[in-house]
């Protein structure tokens, strides 16, 4: 098989080339009747095993990913996916169990569940938490979904506007409209944090929430958060916490302290599960005793010395659900194995080591790529590629030299509020080895772009394809083999 | 050089009056700051816009961009070479690179700007 | 602090060269009264080894199908996975990649997602399918939006056999949007309600959702129903079963602008109900209302033949309050193992597991309906799955079943709300042996004949 060219599994495809069979039939072969049969026939490649398996490894061998390389992708948290985590989650007692099954053969499963939930809520010093979310906005749009139960049921039908820092991710305020909320921005104050008098100016009584990253897109830690608690709460709305950053204060801080009324977590990012090439994440949502009432159910309970599901909210209250099942249960396993591992002291020591790294790089590297927000970093930064400019050159010029090096690039052209945004996270599974090569790369590339800036342009030259014509890609979509499959 | 024969508005639309009809389209600046336009999104004939209103939306790879209606109207065709070939905005944002056509309704606005006055707006005066 | 590497002398280095003395003033902008002094209630760490046993321990205190003979179904089947499934997709090259936005270090995900999409569109027969969404439930939902938005109409069909809780989850997320959502009924034989259709499908329908097989595992006239909503511009939403595809007639042929529907059956291993997936594919002029990420085939600066992510100007990142849906992160690793296992399957492959469950289902509700007092109370034709009638309790008949090994199924009244109480949902696919089946049939007369007696004592 040449691996030069690059083929899809539809061209390797040779008519009667024989391959999987399911049990043979030892019962009357059945038809359908007249009428309810397919038109055209799915044409579906022809292709043996190890053509299979040599197929997808030498696809996989082209993705960067974790266990081979640095991920500094700032808000993403790549930090290292345990092992055993996979090896438990594998297990049979877990991925073959049928959803629907009598609770009196799933105790394990609803264990799993309640035991993760009850941590997650000792951790965030919350009351309730529903893991149904599948990722982090589902969990950030069932947030809104409690939001808005909460103040109807309070006769406030009037609270509309969801209030939103311009430096949030874009999940925030679509998460926000697809309830029906009207999304608005707050201004990000020379500090890099929230304009606290802006805010004030805006809040009154036709708001519905507060939505916040904590600490926010830049690294930082909202510091007036107990007077922005205040405020809006005041005002009578309802404080969320985009919970994406929440591994950089675990055992420090916790939202329900500061006076957070929901949180979602991201146990892709904090919880060390893997991101699958984008997903399968889960987004579980943390809420304090007065929205419990407005988790969507069905929620698994503890009861006598077991447990079991409690399938409908009570009498009047709107039943909610935003997932066919319970949401990502397998990745709920590694979470909570995760969480088990590390304990108490060793969750506190991934803030701990997170926060040292970021603050480590920062120092290495500010001075090569200016921080516009250098103060209280914590478990990330957000440099800029903006005095490359004068050379003709770009964020994304220093993010594809990257790649050259051997590391993934940083989230770039995020937050919006700097320019030519490179947001850094180191995380804490990286050594300072680590952390020191990679800054050694980025002073390298700064180099380079006053020495030979051609070599940024040209970048990357050493990964399987060079930069990729986006503009043909999006002018004439070409998304399916073959082109249009009609 | 820029048309003299059309005006032009800070959202950096042009404008071309036929009579009682118009031409409406993105200026050379506007295609040059936006890059590669991938898709332009115009709306169906009969539809009615408004001064200022967003009338469609113009994309790039990475980025959209309203349109805003120079003046009032009614739709009576979206540039049907911008269906397949979005880059004629790029490559003649004056010619074959419109967007609309349309039946002005409403007294034009006294906001639209000169050849003259555009490009010092611009800052290329 | 099982995986922070820093030996106390990398801390120390550090710390100098930040010129701090300790990791605590690093945390300084958390005001004091915030603080948490006495650590978090949770448990102290553990070892890998204690770790193993815990959870261990968990996945024993279920009752697997490794363990129970599975005939449960109502929207999650166990089929037959190939190990090459999970032994390729479980590669760190795929598990613990990011989202694939640096496509130059990315091409193994991207061309796996764009492999998917191509399969979405064969079997669909429609022309573009999205990378995935969360679940079946979550794709009906948003296929339902994109049809409010084309159309610009606020009437939604539903079916009565639709599962109730994807029927919640569609309730639940368009509760802020002011739109009618209208239920038909189920005729006699548990299809679509033909009259009822024909009274509530007008002018100001957005779109009719037609569940195929529906949640009773019947099988709709799709064609005839299509011919119906084709005559009123509203939009045909298909909510499909992809096993049945190689078979049934696909969701193109019957008009559909949207097919929809779960992806688990394709590869992924029951799971308590995740991670899966749902599935989205749409007609070409739909594209553009699309949710969710998409992968486009372009080439490198050197002509070479590469994959991106396209369209994206429709997602949150780039459109924020304006955009088509929220969504971030899908379900990639699951759509990489739904198109590995198509691959291994194959045309013929999926086929014959198609014709299995078709043959071995009719198998097995042909011997249950000649147990006294069983029946098959729908007279409509079905795939894989179909509703048994039994002379009890449905609830008391599984749990009976149980007691032999057997999984019998799912009560109807839990899948589908306000069913009869005896009515089980019985599936079966192609993992299910003739020997199997005789058993179930066995232990259910069994199990009837137990609770007679019980209840006559």
């Amino acid at each position: 098989m040449s691996q030069r060219e690059v083929l899809t599994i539809f061209e390797r495809s040779r008519k009667g080339r024989p391959g999987y069979l399911p049990p043979a039939l030892d019962v009357p072969e059945w038809e359908l009747p007249a009428g309810l049969g397919r038109s055209t026939p799915a044409d579906l490649p022809e292709v043996s095993e190890s053509e299979v398996v040599r197929h997808y490894t030498n696809l996989s061998v082209k993705n960067h990913h974790l266990d081979r390389d640095f991920y500094p992708l700032g808000s993403c948290t790549m930090k290292h996916n345990p092992k055993v985590n996979e090896q438990l989650a594998a297990l049979d007692g877990f991925t073959s169990l049928h959803p629907l099954q009598d609770v009196s053969q799933v105790q394990g499963a609803l264990e799993v569940m309640v035991e993760l939930e009850e941590h997650l809520a000792a951790i965030t010093g919350m009351d309730a938490v529903s893991l149904q979310p599948a990722a982090g906005a589902h969990g950030e749009l069932l947030g809104m979904m409690v939001t808005r139960q909460y103040h109807l049921a309070r006769g406030d039908a009037h609270r509309t506007r969801v209030l939103i820092p311009d430096s949030a991710h874009g999940t925030n305020p679509a998460s926000a409209t697809l309830v029906g909320f009207t999304a608005e921005s707050i201004r990000t104050a020379p500090d890099g944090r929230l304009d606290v008098d802006a805010l004030k100016e805006s809040l009154g009584d036709d708001v519905a929430a507060l939505m916040i990253t904590n600490p926010n897109t830049l690294g930082i830690f909202e510091s007036r958060i107990v007077e922005i608690a205040e405020a809006v709460h005041e005002a009578g709305g309802l404080l969320y916490m985009d919970g994406a950053n929440m591994n950089a204060i675990l055992g420090h801080a916790r939202p329900g302290d500061m006076g957070f009324d929901l949180v979602h977590l991201n146990l892709h990012k904090t919880f060390g599960t893997p991101h699958g090439g984008g997903g399968p994440g889960s987004g579980p949502l943390c809420v304090v005793q007065r929205l419990e009432p407005y988790l969507p159910y069905p929620r698994p309970v503890r009861e006598g010395d077991g447990f079991t599901w409690r399938l409908h909210p009570p009498e009047g209250i709107f039943e909610q659900r935003i997932h066919g099942t319970y949401g990502n249960f397998l990745v709920l396993v590694k979470a909570l194995a995760y969480i088990l591992r590390n304990g108490a002291d060793g969750l506190r020591r991934i803030s701990d080591m997170a926060v040292l790294n970021a603050n480590y790089l920062k120092v290495r590297l500010q001075d090569v790529f200016p921080v516009d927000y250098p103060d209280g970093t914590l478990h990330e930064f957000v440099a800029s590629g903006r005095e490359l400019k004068e050379k003709g050159l770009h964020t994304l010029d220093v993010a594809k030299r990257l790649l050259d090096l051997g590391y993934h690039a940083p989230t770039i052209y995020f937050p919006l509020v700097v320019d030519e945004a490179m947001m850094i996270e180191p995380t804490e599974t990286e050594t300072l080895e680590t952390l020191d090569a990679f800054a050694e790369a980025m002073i390298q590339i700064r180099r380079e772009a006053d020495e030979d800036p051609e070599r940024l342009r040209e970048a990357p030259v050493t990964t399987p394809v060079r930069r990729l014509d986006e503009t043909r890609a999006n002018r004439a979509p070409v998304v399916c083999w073959g082109g249009h499959c009609d | 050089m820029r048309p003299t024969d059309v005006q032009y508005t800070r959202e950096h639309e042009w404008i071309r009056m036929e009579g009682d009809e118009a031409v409406i389209g993105v200026t050379d600046y506007a295609a040059a700051e936006l890059g590669d336009v991938v898709f332009v999104e115009l709306p169906e004939p009969g539809t009615k816009i408004s001064t200022g209103q967003s009338f469609g939306s113009i994309e790039t790879v990475k980025a959209v961009e309203d349109l805003y209606a120079p003046v009032d109207g009614i739709v009576l065709e979206a540039n049907p070479l911008l269906d397949g070939t979005p880059e004629k905005v790029n490559e003649d944002p004056f010619g074959d690179g419109w967007l609309i056509r349309i039946e002005v309704s409403g007294t034009a606005d006294s906001e639209l700007l000169s050849e003259q006055e555009y490009s010092a707006e611009v800052g290329e005066a | 602090m099982a995986y922070a590497p820093h030996t106390s002398q990398d801390v120390a280095t550090m710390l100098r060269r930040l010129g701090l003395s300790s990791v605590d003033e690093l945390f300084t902008s958390i005001p004091s009264e915030l603080r948490l002094e006495e650590g978090l209630p949770l448990p102290e760490g553990v070892s890998e080894a204690e770790l193993r046993r815990r959870l261990g321990g968990m996945a024993r205190r279920n009752r697997s199908t490794g363990e129970l003979v599975c005939f449960a179904g109502a929207g999650s089947y166990e089929h037959d996975v190939p190990a090459a499934v999970s032994f390729l997709a479980s590669r760190s090259e795929f598990a613990t990649a990011y989202t694939p936005y640096q496509a130059e270090v990315s091409q193994g995900t991207l061309q796996a997602i764009f492999e998917y999409q191509s399969y979405i569109c064969r079997l669909t027969g429609l022309d573009v399918s999205n990378a995935s969404l969360y679940d079946g439930a979550t794709a009906l939902v948003e296929a339902v939006l994109m049809a409010v938005a084309q159309t610009r109409r606020r009437k939604i069909l539903v079916p009565r056999a639709l599962l109730s809780s994807w029927r919640t989850v569609l309730d639940t997320y368009l509760q802020a949007r002011g739109l009618e959502l209208v239920e038909l009924p189920a005729g006699e034989d548990g299809r679509l309600d033909p009259v009822a259709l024909d009274d509530h499908l007008d002018e100001e329908t957005a779109c009719l959702v037609l569940v195929q097989p529906n949640a009773f595992g019947v099988l709709e006239d799709a064609a005839a129903i299509g011919e119906r909503v084709a005559a009123t511009k509203a939009l045909l939403v298909a909510v499909v079963n992809p096993i049945t595809l190689p078979l049934v007639l696909e969701p193109a042929a019957y008009g559909a602008s949207i097919a929809v529907g779960e992806g688990q059956p394709l590869g992924l291993p029951l799971s308590f109900g995740g991670p899966r997936l749902g599935f989205m594919a749409v007609r070409d002029a739909l594209k553009r209302r699309m949710p969710g990420r998409l992968v486009g085939e372009t080439v490198d600066r050197d002509g070479r033949r590469g994959f991106v992510l396209t369209l994206q100007t429709r997602e949150q990142h780039i459109r924020r309050e304006k955009a088509t849906s929220n969504i971030c992160s899908n379900q990639g690793l699951a759509a990489t193992m739904a198109t590995i296992h198509l691959s291994l399957l194959g045309k013929k492959g999926l086929s014959e597991v198609s014709r299995a469950c078709l043959s071995r289902a009719h198998y097995l509700a042909e011997r249950l309906s000649g147990i006294e007092g069983f029946e098959l109370p729908l007279s409509g034709p079905f795939f894989h799955e179909f509703v048994l009638r039994t002379p009890v309790s449905a609830r008391d008949f599984l749990a009976a079943m149980a007691g032999e090994d057997i999984l019998a199924g799912v009560a109807l009244a839990d899948a589908v709300t306000g069913a009869d109480e005896r009515d089980v949902l019985v599936a079966v696919t192609e993992l299910r042996t003739r020997e199997e089946m005789d058993r179930y049939v066995e232990g259910a007369r069994g199990a009837v004949a137990a609770l007679s007696t019980e209840a006559r004592s």
